[in-house]
This record gives C-alpha cells, structure tokens and sequence, in this order.
C-alpha cells in the first residue's frame, strides 16, 4: 500500500481519501489530535508529562490482554488507562501538580515502577498469545491500517465527554494548577480537581494510543502544547494554538506515512519535534530582540523570570 | 516461551534448584544478571535521590533507539547502545546542569527518540535480510535466557568496572547530591559530577538494557532504590540495601520464570522489582508528608 507521490497534489489527496482505513484513519486521529491537544497543553502547564507518558504506556498491556482474551482492543485501552491514573493519583503524592518532576524523586520513581510494571505485563501478555509477535509493533509505534469504524465512534463518544469534562473544568483546574496554595485557600477542590484530570489525562492517553502507539503518544499529547506554551503565554490562546499544532502534526504525519514505506509513528513524532524546536526557537528570539518585558509575554512553562 | 529445553520435573526443591543452576543459558543470565542488578540497583539509589527518574527513562528509550541504528547499519548493536545512551546522558548533563532537564523538553526528546527508533526498525526489517521482529522484541523486552557465555562474561566485567567508578565517586556524588550548595562551598566539583553521573547512567542503561530491555530497565532503576529508601533513612545503608534488593528481584525473577516457562524473565523480574517497592511502601505507610523531597528529610523520618 504504498502508492506513489504524483506532482498533483489536489489528485494525491483525492486517492488517499479514496481508501476506507485511510479517511477512519484521518478521522480518528483528528479526534484524537483536539483531546490531546487540549488535555496535553494543561499538563504541560501542570508538568505531569511523566504521569502522561506512563498512562500512554499503560495502554499498551490493556490492549495486548484485550487481544489475548478476545475482547476489543478499545476496551483495554480505555480500562487500563483509567485504572491506571487511579494507580497513579493513589501513589504517594501522585495528586499533586508537579509530580514527576525532578526533585521530588520518590514520586517519580513510583511512577516510574508503575510504568515498567505496565510494559512488562503488555509484554507477558503478547507472549502468552502466540503468534501475537507481529502486532506488538503496532500496538507500541502505531499504525494507519487498524482503525475500524467502532473504534472511530468511541474515540468520538471518548472524545466529546473528555471535551465537555474540560470546558465544565476548565476554570478551577487552570487555577488550581498555576497557583495551588490560593486555589485551595479559595475553596477551590484541588486534590479532586488533580484526580479528575488524571482520569481526564487517562482517557486522552487510551484515544491516542490508538492512533500513534502506546509509546509516541507523546509527539500528541505534549509536543503541540510545550510548543504552544513557547509562543504564548495566554491559556485561551494556547489551548487553541496546542490543538491547531496537533492536528496539523497528525494530518501532515498521516499524509507522508500513506506516501513513504516508514511508519506513522516516526513521522508524527519527527513533526512534533520540530514543532517543538521551532516554537522553542522563536521564544528564544523574540525574548533576546522582541520587546518589553512589562507585556507579560513570559511563559508560563517555564521559571518565572 | 524462552526455554528452550524440557524443564525436567525436580523430586525437591534443593534438587530443582540443581537442576536450574546447571543449565548453561541459567548460568550466562545468573552471572551477567547478578552483575547488571548490583551496577543498576546502587545507581538506582543516585538515581532517585536526585530526582532524575525521568531522565533514566529517556536513556533507556535512547538505549532502544541505538540498538536498532546498530542494527540497521549491520554493526554490533552493543556498539550503538552504548554510544547513544553516553553521548545522550552527557548532553542532557550539560543542558539541564544539576536537577534533571525541564521535563518538557525530556518529553519531546523522548518522543522523537522513540519516532527514530521506529525509524531505524523499519530500515532493518526491510532492508537487512536477516531483519525479523524477534530482535525488536529483544531490544524492546530483553532476552536474558539468551545471552550467550562470552557476552555474558562482557556485561559482568563492565558492570564490575562501573561499579568500581561509582563506589569511588560515591561519597562526593552524595554529598552534591544531598546539599549541592554546602557541597560546592568545600570544594566538590559539582558541576562536573552531574554529567558525569549522567554519563554512568547512560553506560547502565546501556547495561541494563541487555537484561531486562531497553522499556523495562527504569523498572531496574527506580524500584528496589525507592524501597530502600522507604525502608531505611541512612544513606549507605540504603545505597548497599538498594543494591541487595535488585539482586533479589532479579534472582527471584531469573527462578520465577525458570519454574513457569510461560512467563518471560523480563516481566517476573520487574515484576519482583515492583513488588518489592509496593511492599516497602506498605510496611512503611506512616512515612512523613511527601511534600518535603526525599533529600531534606534523611535524618529526620522514623526507622520503619
């Protein structure tokens, strides 16, 4: 399946599209891409990358023990990355913004345990289904062929309800995560709040996983949004910067995959990262040459300056 | 499903474990295993204390990636481990001087690094004749049962040497690592011990990746230096305990999987890991608010 890039762009699309697993493909990862986007740029700013890059990985044993026990893969994404951010908020300090981060070792060891106890059962249950060796590359890196049209209708009913938890969220969490100590001297939940996102960030990891592989979930669910939180400093902006970025990655990611014999996952990742590099770019300059400190335009990943 | 041979049925344990001990695969994955669980567990302990998780993780998928370059290009995938994994260590060293780098760029760097992986994979299935997805699995997972008797004799001698290096910088490390200002103040050269930590680190990694996998081996590293350090407050005393309790993860492991063939030796051994720290956890429940770190408060919790 690897049809050759004519120079009429207009016409390669249009044979693209002409193939079923190619437009499920394109449809599920732009859900995909608008929920990582948006729950990726909020945990960018609350710098749980590590508790997301784990619940990604999580995905992988539920799907290779869904296969392995004959029940579809999409109920083993979503199961075990719910459990998993249980696991992971019931951890010692796992609720908290931050975990994860350098400084706070023990956490992040714990997470660091649950994450390679997840891979090593995905891997327990790829041995005990024989036969299953071959699948294993897709389940970790992805794969453009697989989507069927159930799956598209979960990630969408997955999707919507992730979308909507996040708008109705959405005030109190960004609160909570940029300043803790006021939110919850405000009455603001904060330890639910951070529960509920890491429930949130599990079912964005299980739709994602889907469509990159367990492991380059990442190049969705925090390259856009760090490279969003380069450029602007305003959540509103940046949310919407974060999942603009993420679906041109994915679209531009599957495009090229369709046209070349390398895979999805390397593509995606590689767009992502230069993403990442440009917009990281771009602040460095306009930081040396642009402008007034007093216009409040530092990042708000980064230290405060 | 990596045993070869018929596992006799043994008339006692004592015999059992005879029979496991004269296999030559058990004794290749005894000697390079019991060598590379010591070398991880003992930087493991740094590991943690410093809060360089993360960073770990992102070698061990550096690991992955180098392995399969090596392949790709038809050289010993040894050599691109290695490689990777020390030139890695030593950028994000000097990038992120002493705490781990920004997690975010950890993040991304990850990523593509795992993307190339992909990358180098499919240039070897399709271009190396030899090229199957075995070697994936074992770069990915690990093959301990596999090894064979002079590579396993390798992994020993190096893991030897990286622990004599770590043992020797050990007093300094953790000083720098538990109070890097006062450190500086008498004279340790911090800022040079933290990529050459990092720089070990990648060398473990790379080590440990021939046991457990590259995807595996931060379970290695983290879990038997976060039990010990539930387990006890004193520094040496959890830096030697962290190592005991990797052995004894691996050798559980190693004697797990030989018993029940069905469960692979990289899954029962970070398994062990992992059960390990879940029980230190448990055992030692009443530890003090995790919002001091773990560095701050080594004098002040409790023995459990």
């Amino acid at each position: 399946m690897n049809p050759s890039l004519s120079w009429n762009l207009l016409e390669d699309v249009q044979v693209m599209l002409s193939y079923h697993f190619m437009l499920n493909a394109l449809r599920a990862s732009t859900i995909v891409a608008i929920v990582a986007g948006a729950i990726g740029y909020l945990m960018v700013l609350r710098r749980e990358s590590f508790a997301g890059h784990t619940l990604a990985v999580i995905g992988f044993p539920g799907a290779a023990g869904a296969s392995w026990l004959g029940l579809s893969a999409a109920l083993g994404y979503f199961g075990f990355c719910l459990a998993g951010a249980l696991v992971i908020a019931a951890l010692p300090g796992g609720g908290r913004a931050n975990s994860g981060l350098g400084g706070h070792g023990e956490e992040s060891a714990g997470i660091g345990t649950v994450q390679a106890l997840a891979l090593a059962c995905g891997f327990l249950f790829v041995s005990l289904y024989h036969g299953f060796l071959s699948g294993l590359n897709n389940l970790l890196f992805g794969t453009i062929t697989g989507v069927t049209d159930t799956q598209v209708l979960v990630l969408l009913a997955a999707g919507l309800l992730c979308v909507l938890v996040l708008a109705a969220l959405g005030r109190p969490l960004l609160f909570a995560t940029i300043d803790p100590d006021v939110a919850a001297a405000r009455g603001v939940p904060v330890r639910a709040l951070a529960i509920g996102f890491l429930v949130l960030l599990g079912v964005a990891a299980a739709g994602t996983s889907q469509v990159t592989g367990s492991l380059l979930v990442f190049a969705l669910l925090v390259a856009p949004a760090a490279a969003a939180t380069r450029i602007t400093a305003r959540p509103a902006a940046g949310l919407a910067l974060s999942v603009g970025l993420g679906l041109g990655i994915t679209w531009l990611g599957e495009t090229i995959a369709f046209f070349s014999p390398f895979p999805i996952g390397f593509w995606v990742t590689t767009f992502g990262f230069a993403a990442f590099l440009l917009a990281s770019a771009y602040r460095t300059a306009a930081d040396r040459f642009g402008a007034n400190p007093a216009s409040g335009r530092r990042h708000v990943s980064g230290s405060p300056a | 499903m990596s045993i070869n041979q018929p596992v006799t049925i043994a008339a006692g344990p004592i015999t059992g474990i005879a029979n496991m001990l004269a296999l030559p695969f058990m004794q290749h994955a005894l000697l390079a295993g019991t060598a590379i669980a010591v070398l991880a567990g003992l930087i493991g302990y740094f590991v943690v204390l410093r809060g360089q998780v993360f960073a770990g993780d992102m070698l061990s998928h550096v690991a992955y990636a180098g392995s399969l370059a090596a392949l790709a290009a038809g050289i010993d995938p040894r050599l691109g481990l290695f490689a990777a994994t020390i030139a890695v260590a030593v950028g994000i060293g000097l990038l992120g001087g002493r705490a781990s780098a920004d997690d975010v760029i950890i993040g991304n760097a990850m990523a593509w690094v795992l993307g190339l992986g992909v990358f180098f994979l499919t240039v070897y299935t399709t271009y190396r004749a030899t090229g199957n997805s075995t070697a994936n699995a074992n770069v990915l997972f690990g093959s301990i049962f596999g090894i064979s008797a002079a590579t396993a004799t390798f992994a020993a001698l190096l893991a030897a040497a990286l622990i004599a290096v770590l043992l020797l910088i050990a007093r300094p490390l953790l000083f720098a690592s538990l109070d890097p200002a006062v450190a500086t103040a008498r004279g340790v050269p911090v800022r040079l011990l933290g990529p050459g930590f990092l720089a070990l680190l990648g060398a473990t990694a790379g080590e440990a990746s021939q046991a457990v996998g590259a995807l595996l081996l931060v379970g290695l590293i983290a879990a038997p230096a976060a039990a010990a350090q539930r387990l006890t407050n004193q520094p040496w005393r959890a830096l030697a305990l962290s190592g005991a309790l990797a052995v004894a993860a691996l050798w559980a492991g190693l004697a797990l999987a030989y018993a029940i063939p069905a469960l692979p030796p990289s899954f029962t051994i970070t398994a062990a890991a992992a059960t390990e720290y879940a029980l230190a956890a448990t055992i030692s429940h009443h530890r003090p608010s995790s919002h001091h770190s773990s560095r701050g408060q080594m004098t002040v919790e409790p023995s459990a």
